[in-house]
Formats: structure tokens, sequence, C-alpha cells
């Protein structure tokens, strides 16, 4: 939701970054305020998961330009880890398996070192059983995925729920959602976009990033991106990806090139 | 490659030393075996590298060593050996350098255990001769190898478990091995009797009670009867200046199943040979393996899953994580015999290298003689996976943090599948100790 007078979360400008040495994204402009929810949208290859990754801090891809500034601060002098403890959160397209790790482990390892940066009191395995299953209800998860390896053997609806769990658990101020909604079926996307709602609030933010509309229906954009190519070429309100639903991701490059050539 | 040769008349003859003054048996064929290996003993060869099967474990400084027999009965205590004791386990035999030790030890008590026999092998030798001679020194070959050879030249005493037909053992018997000598040689031996329909879950432990140098070369042979189970544990927590060898060969009948988990913590030079023979329709076996080993450690496990019938099932996975100058090798055989149809088999290798001097020799090897069967195979070797470490780091871990949990979890994956929680989670913190860098 917009509210006035809120405060920028994030600054991105004239940002560009490679991969392998192939320019992947190419000046790319975002502000982001606390309370608003904005969605990138674009096809495969347009740059949209990347930009997660960089924002998050992946070393495989290499900012060649532009700036980041997260709470004012840049973000680019902090390593992933930092960032994460300093608030953003990326939840993953494909989150991997940790066999061996116990779930209920991985997860407390990671809300207590996030508890100590905010001068929190970290939780024992007890107390953080009780805190994390009550979290879980949320995403309507069986305890039973506590005492599995992290993501283990998990459907792809699991995993995701997984994600949105730990995002319930760090209580970041800047959430990435890199497809979230893929590979869920109408049941698990009800259920983890709900979850989602209920963690979205006037002081956090949420940057979706999907290829599809449908995840709109569920949690509502205060604005909408269209990204090709690297570039956010088009920004609007919902109504944006309506239209993009119906007319497809190519009327707006035609659109941006008649701009360009008028 | 490196050869070097073994001068074998005169380890052989150091390590045969105080054979000729066992006892001899009441059973006529047990003393018979014990001649025959003596005698094989003596025509067979340290294997050299030269020796495809031990072309990268190199045991000549196992010859540099002068071996003693072992000496006079240790006076330890309970209390000396308790920390190594799971609390699952009320049914125990101990030996120390390889000589039962009736003290330290509570063998099963037939009459209140279903009939269940654990119990030192010289003592039960008679009472069980009817049960045991089928299976004594018959499944572990003697004629081509010789540390099998030596152990049976040597076989007197030894634990001996016979789970009685249709019996479902609940607790776990712990089979403890304590080596307390300097420069002692010892030829453990355990036979499992597992009779149909009978389930047991048997610990084999392998602990040192100090940092020396002595050498451990032990025999170990189970034989599962039609639908029997058995989950084998095998822990190998020798000294770092030791030598463990040692064989286990398995016999599985029709519909039985084995389980096992092997884990190489110690020795300055370890080699298990594992050999499992699917000789009846439906078997099934899990076999896993987890080498930790760092300094100047080699650990070399060589397992041969052999399906020899139609409907086997056999799943591996062995994983070797490598620190410091240590060296980890497998070499994995899935043997599919002609007439074995609908075998299915998968095996796996991953290997972890923690160190830049650390070095891994995997081998998997399929030799597959039927066209109607399902097999699998890989081989990984390598460092921690960069997006793992992403994730964890994208979670607020800090990057050794993330090194360290992953190098855990590679090692835990196969600790978790040991079913005796206390020993469980005695060595999850041996892994974790011994994985966590600052």
């Amino acid at each position: 939701m917009i509210y006035q007078d809120s405060k920028t979360l994030l600054e991105v400008r004239g940002l560009r970054a490679t991969v392998n040495g192939i320019e992947i994204l190419k000046g790319i402009d975002l502000t982001v305020r606390s309370g608003e929810v904005h969605a990138i949208m674009g096809t495969n290859g347009s740059g949209k998961s990347t930009f997660a990754k960089v924002l998050a801090g992946h070393n495989a891809y290499k900012v060649t330009g532009g700036s980041v500034t997260f709470e004012g601060n840049d973000l680019f002098g902090l390593e992933p880890e930092e960032r994460a403890r300093a608030g953003l959160f990326l939840a993953f397209q494909y989150p991997i398996e940790i066999p061996g790790v116990a779930n209920s482990h991985f997860l407390r390892l990671a809300y207590n070192t996030v508890q100590a940066q905010r001068g929190r009191d970290e939780l024992d395995p007890l107390e953080f059983e009780d805190f994390v299953r009550e979290k879980m209800k949320l995403l309507e998860m069986n305890p039973d995925f506590l005492d599995r390896g992290v993501n283990e053997g998990f459907s792809g609806g699991e995993k995701k729920r997984n994600e949105i769990l730990q995002m319930a658990l760090l209580e970041p101020r800047l959430a990435i959602l890199d497809e979230t909604d893929s590979g869920l079926d109408i049941d698990a996307l009800r259920i983890v976009t709900n979850g989602v709602n209920q963690l979205a609030n006037k002081d956090n933010a949420i940057i979706l990033v999907t290829h599809y509309q449908r995840l709109l229906n569920y949690i509502e954009p205060d604005y909408v991106h269209v990204m090709t190519a690297g570039r956010i070429i088009k920004t609007g309100g919902k109504a944006l990806a309506l239209d993009l639903e119906a007319r497809g991701y190519d009327w707006v490059g035609v659109e941006q090139r008649d701009a360009a050539g008028a | 490659m490196s050869v070097s040769m073994v001068t074998a008349g005169s380890y052989l003859e150091t390590l045969l030393q105080g054979q000729p003054r066992l006892p001899s048996s009441p059973l006529a064929w047990l003393n018979q075996l014990r001649a025959d290996a003596v005698d094989r003993a003596g025509t067979l060869k340290v294997p050299p590298t030269r020796d495809e099967e031990w072309r990268f474990t190199d045991i000549s400084p196992l010859a540099k060593l002068s071996f003693q027999p072992v000496r006079a009965v240790s006076s330890l205590q309970t209390a000396d050996v308790e920390r190594f004791c799971p609390e699952e386990a009320a049914i125990r035999l101990v030996f120390i350098d390889g000589v039962y030790a009736p003290r330290l030890s509570t063998p099963s008590n037939e009459a209140t255990d279903l009939g269940l026999v654990v119990t030192n092998l010289s003592s039960a030798v008679s009472a069980h001769a009817t049960a045991i001679e089928p299976h004594l020194g018959r499944h572990a070959g003697f004629q081509d190898n010789v540390f099998a050879a030596l152990n049976t030249a040597f076989l007197h005493d030894g634990a001996l478990i016979i789970a009685p037909r249709n019996a479902a053992v609940e607790k776990p018997v712990h089979l403890l091995f304590v080596a307390t000598q300097k420069e002692a040689a010892s030829h453990p031996r355990c036979l499992l009797i597992a009779e149909s329909g009978s389930a047991v879950t048997v610990v084999e432990d392998y602990v040192a009670l100090q940092e020396e140098a002595y050498v451990t070369n032990a025999v170990t042979e189970i034989a599962l009867a039609d639908n029997a189970r058995v989950d084998h544990i095998r822990v190998q927590r020798d000294s770092t200046e030791a030598f463990h060898i040692a064989n286990c060969a398995v016999s599985l009948a029709r519909a039985s199943r084995y389980q096992s988990v092997s884990v190489a913590l110690g020795a300055r030079i370890s080699r298990y040979n594992l050999n499992v023979r699917l000789a009846a329709e439906g078997a099934e076996c899990a076999v896993d393996g987890l080498a930790l080993i760092t300094g100047r450690q080699l650990a070399d496990t060589h397992t041969c899953i052999d399906h020899a019938q139609p409907h086997g099932v056999s799943r591996q996975s062995h994983k070797c994580i490598v620190d410091g100058a240590a060296h980890a090798v497998f070499n994995g055989k899935i043997m599919v015999r002609p007439g074995a149809q609908r075998t299915d088999s998968s095996q796996s290798s991953r290997n972890l290298l923690l160190n830049a001097k650390a070095r891994v020799d995997t081998k998997p090897q399929l030799e597959i003689f039927a066209d109607d069967v399902k097999c699998a195979h890989g081989a990984t070797v390598g460092q921690l996976d960069n997006e793992e470490i992403f994730y964890l780091k994208s979670r607020g871990l800090s990057e050794i943090a993330a090194r360290n949990l992953l190098t855990y979890a590679f090692g835990a994956e196969i600790i978790d599948r040991i079913s005796i929680a206390s020993l469980k989670h005695r060595l999850e913190q041996t892994v974790l100790e011994q994985t966590r860098k600052n």
C-alpha cells in the first residue's frame, strides 16, 4: 500500500550487471518505499531474476555500473549475509536442498543470527520450536517439516512455503520473492500468498518477480514494472498487469520503440 | 605410480608369531580350517601397489613396525570403556586387543533373551557347532586374501551372534573392540547368523584408548536366512597411528534384507573390504559409508555387491570428507550375474575435498551380465557448492558458518541413517567437531 511520507527503503540508479562477461542488467532505476508492493514482470531472460540475485549479493554476478542504497546505505558495500542481517530477504525460485541438516536447526540458526544483529534475544531449541510452530500455522505447514532435512524431498509447493516461513521468521524490511508462484497449484498459491499478505505491513516492502499476472490476483501490487532486455521499460499500476495478461509482452516493447522513434 | 614392495617373508612371519600357541579346538573341521589358513597365509604375499586391488593403498609402512602378539590380559575396568557404549545396547561383548574380556561383557541370556545367542565364540563353539559349521570361514574366503587367511589362521575366539528364527531382537547388540597395546597385532572375528525371519541390529565398534601404532585385522561374516533382517553399524575409530584392515562378507538368502552404515574416522591406514552377496531371489541391501579423515590418514573402502539371483535390490551411498593431506579411496563394484534379472541397483560416490592437498580416488565399477536390469551409478568429487553457500549466506549465516554447516551436513546425511540415537548423536558431534573451521 502507498503511504504518505513513507521512508525510502531501496533506491536503484542506473544499475548494470554482467554474468560471465555478458551484460544482463543495462541500467535499472527503481525506488521502493516502505509499505509498497512492487511487481517486476517480464519474459524469461529479461533479467528480472538476475536483478533479484544481484540485490541479494550472488557472487556469480558482477555489478558494472550504477548504485543501490538500502535504507540509505550502499548495498554493494555489504556481503550477502550482512544484507540479510540488515533486513533484505530473497525467497528463492529454486530453494536448495540440504540433506543432513534438520530444517528446524537451519531455521533457528538463521533466526538467531538475525536476532543477534538486531540486539534481540536468541531462542534455544525448545523456545524456538514453539515459536516456529506458530509461524507455520500461517502457511498451513505440517510440523513434520521441521524434522526433515532442509527442503529435502519437499515438493515445489512445500519448498516455497518453507521460503515464506523464513520470511515470517526473519521479518525483513524488504522481501524479494523470485517466481514464488511458479510450480504452485491453486491451493498452494492461495496459502503462500495469504501468508505473504499477512506479513506485509506499512514498515516493510515487497518486490514480486513474476512471469504471470496470476500471482497479482492474490497479492495486489501498488506498482507494476515491465522488464525487457535488462531495463525497466514501463511502469504502471495494477491495471498494467492485466494488459500484459491480455496482450502479451510484445506490445510494451512496440509502444516503447514507437515512443523512442517519435 | 610408485610401486612399493613389501618383503612378505619377515612381515608375515611376524604376524604369524604366536599362532602355533593357540589351543586346538575340539572340532576337527575348525582345526582343519585353521591349518588350511596357515598354509595359505604362508604362500600369499602382502599386496604391493602393483596389485590392482591395492593400487592406491600402499601398506608398506605396516611392514616397518615389529608387531607383537598380544601380551598379558589387560586390567581395564568397565569405567574405562563406558564412554564408548551406547546406552541403548544392553547386550555387549568387549574384546581388549582382540582378547575376549568377560568381566566387561554382558552376553545374552538364552533363557530370557528369546533364544538370542550373543557370546564369545570359543565358549559356544561346541554347543552351537551345528549352527556355526556351515558359516564360519565359509563366507569370507581366504584363498586370495592374505589378511583373511591370517585372521583365520588365528581363529580361536571372537564374537558369535545367533538371532533365532522369527525373533525380532529389539535392542542393539554392541561388539566393542578396544585397542590398548602399542605394536600389538589383533585378529578380531565376528560371526552373525540371522535365522529365517529374525531381525537384529549389531554395532561393530573399533576404538582405541590412546594414540598408538597397532594393527587390527578383522574378519566379519554375516549370514542372513530367508526373510531375515540385519542392521549392521560399523564404526572404526581406531588410533590415527594404527593400521586397520577388515574383511566383511555378507550372504543374503531369499527376501532377506541387509542394511549397513560404516563410518571410518580413525587409523593411519585403513582398508575395509565389504562383500555382499545377494544369493537368492528378492534379497535387498542398503550399504552406506562415510570416511572422515585428515592429516596423513588413508581410508580405503572396497565394496562388492554381488547380484547372483533375480529381483535383488541394492542401494549404496558412499561419502568421503577429506581434509589435510589425507587420501580416501573408494572402489565399488556392482556385479549382476547372468540370470539375475530384474535387478535394481543404484550406487553413488560423493566426495568432498577440504584442502588442496587432500585426495580422493573413486572407482565405481559395474559388471552386468543380465539384460533386464536397472542400474544407476554416479560419482562426484568436489568442493562445497557455491549455490548452497549463497543460500545460507542469504539467510544471514557467515561464509564460515555456511561452509561448516554444509560440510557437517554432507557427513550427517550418512550418520542420520544410523538407527541408534545415542550413537548417531555421538558421531554427529564428532563430524561437527572435525569439520568445524574458524
